[in-house]
């Protein structure tokens, strides 16, 4: 078996990064990870999948929560989380936190991202089964593209699944 | 830590090859560390960016990253990277001889 995914000095050259979850802290990290590839001069993609999906939707990639119930890392008691508002309210909390470290909005963080050079692609399979067509995500998603033509974009580097 | 030659000078370098000591930088060196990084030759506009890079470093003690580095420079995001296609920051400090900037973001 050949491998490639590395080169001779040890640096990672390319990484392909799977968004599969539509909240806040799921999109987040996938796309501070994306950026510092680039920034390392590492070639990255994306690929959104299911709820990730909501990342680079036009309508939706204002509006990503953080996750208040199933969460426990937030310490708060899961009624408490699941009350009207409160996901809104650590949300708007968050985001103003982010502000202050100027960690840009997931709309802002997106179309930086883009610009790096980095590849943003939509999963055929979650665009079918939620009923979407390329009109409904950002003008910076390069393709809605199949698994296999993911593994094909994805070949000769590492591949993070989030 | 090593030692490296540019433009006839002697600096020292860490194991990434980036100044420790910004002082030893001079003008001169940047088009052999450019061309060592993989830019070829050094346009107005990799000035810029680099002549940037030393400002900010004596300002902060820090240089920027790539969104800071694009915000207060005017430099769009775009262009710097196709300026230095290996990481503009990273790129541009080793360039100008400053250490390698910090930051997630």
């Amino acid at each position: 078996m050949t491998s490639d995914v590395v080169t001779a000095n040890g640096k990672i050259e390319k990484v392909s990064i799977i968004v599969s979850k539509g909240s806040l802290e799921g999109v987040y990290p996938a796309l501070i990870m994306a950026n510092g590839a680039r920034a390392e001069g590492i070639e990255a993609n994306l690929f959104f999948t299911f709820f990730g999906l909501d990342a680079i939707h036009k309508a939706r990639h204002e509006h990503i929560k953080l996750a208040t119930v199933g969460n426990p890392g937030l310490h708060l008691a899961t009624w408490a989380g699941g009350l009207p508002g409160v996901s809104s309210v650590m949300t708007h909390y968050m985001a103003h936190k982010m502000g202050q470290l100027d960690i840009p909005s997931i709309p802002e963080f997106i179309e930086m991202i883009a610009d790096t050079g980095a590849g943003l692609y939509a999963c055929q399979a979650s665009v079918d089964l939620f009923g979407l067509t390329r009109d409904d995500f950002i003008d910076q998603v390069k393709d809605v593209i199949t698994v296999g033509e993911f593994y094909d974009l994805a070949a000769g580097g590492q591949i993070i699944f989030t | 830590m090593s030692t490296k030659v540019y433009a006839g000078t002697a600096v020292t370098v860490d194991d990434d090859g980036f100044f420790a000591d910004p002082q030893q930088w001079h003008e001169e060196m940047a088009p052999q560390i450019a061309r060592e990084s993989g830019v070829d030759s050094l346009t107005p506009q990799h000035w810029q960016v680099v002549t940037f890079m030393r400002h900010e470093y004596a300002e902060k003690g820090t240089g920027p990253s790539v969104r800071a580095l694009s915000k207060t420079s005017g430099v769009s995001i775009k262009e710097l990277y196709q300026l230095f296609p290996k990481g503009p920051a990273k790129l541009a400090a080793k360039i100008a001889g400053i250490p390698k900037p910090r930051g997630c973001i």
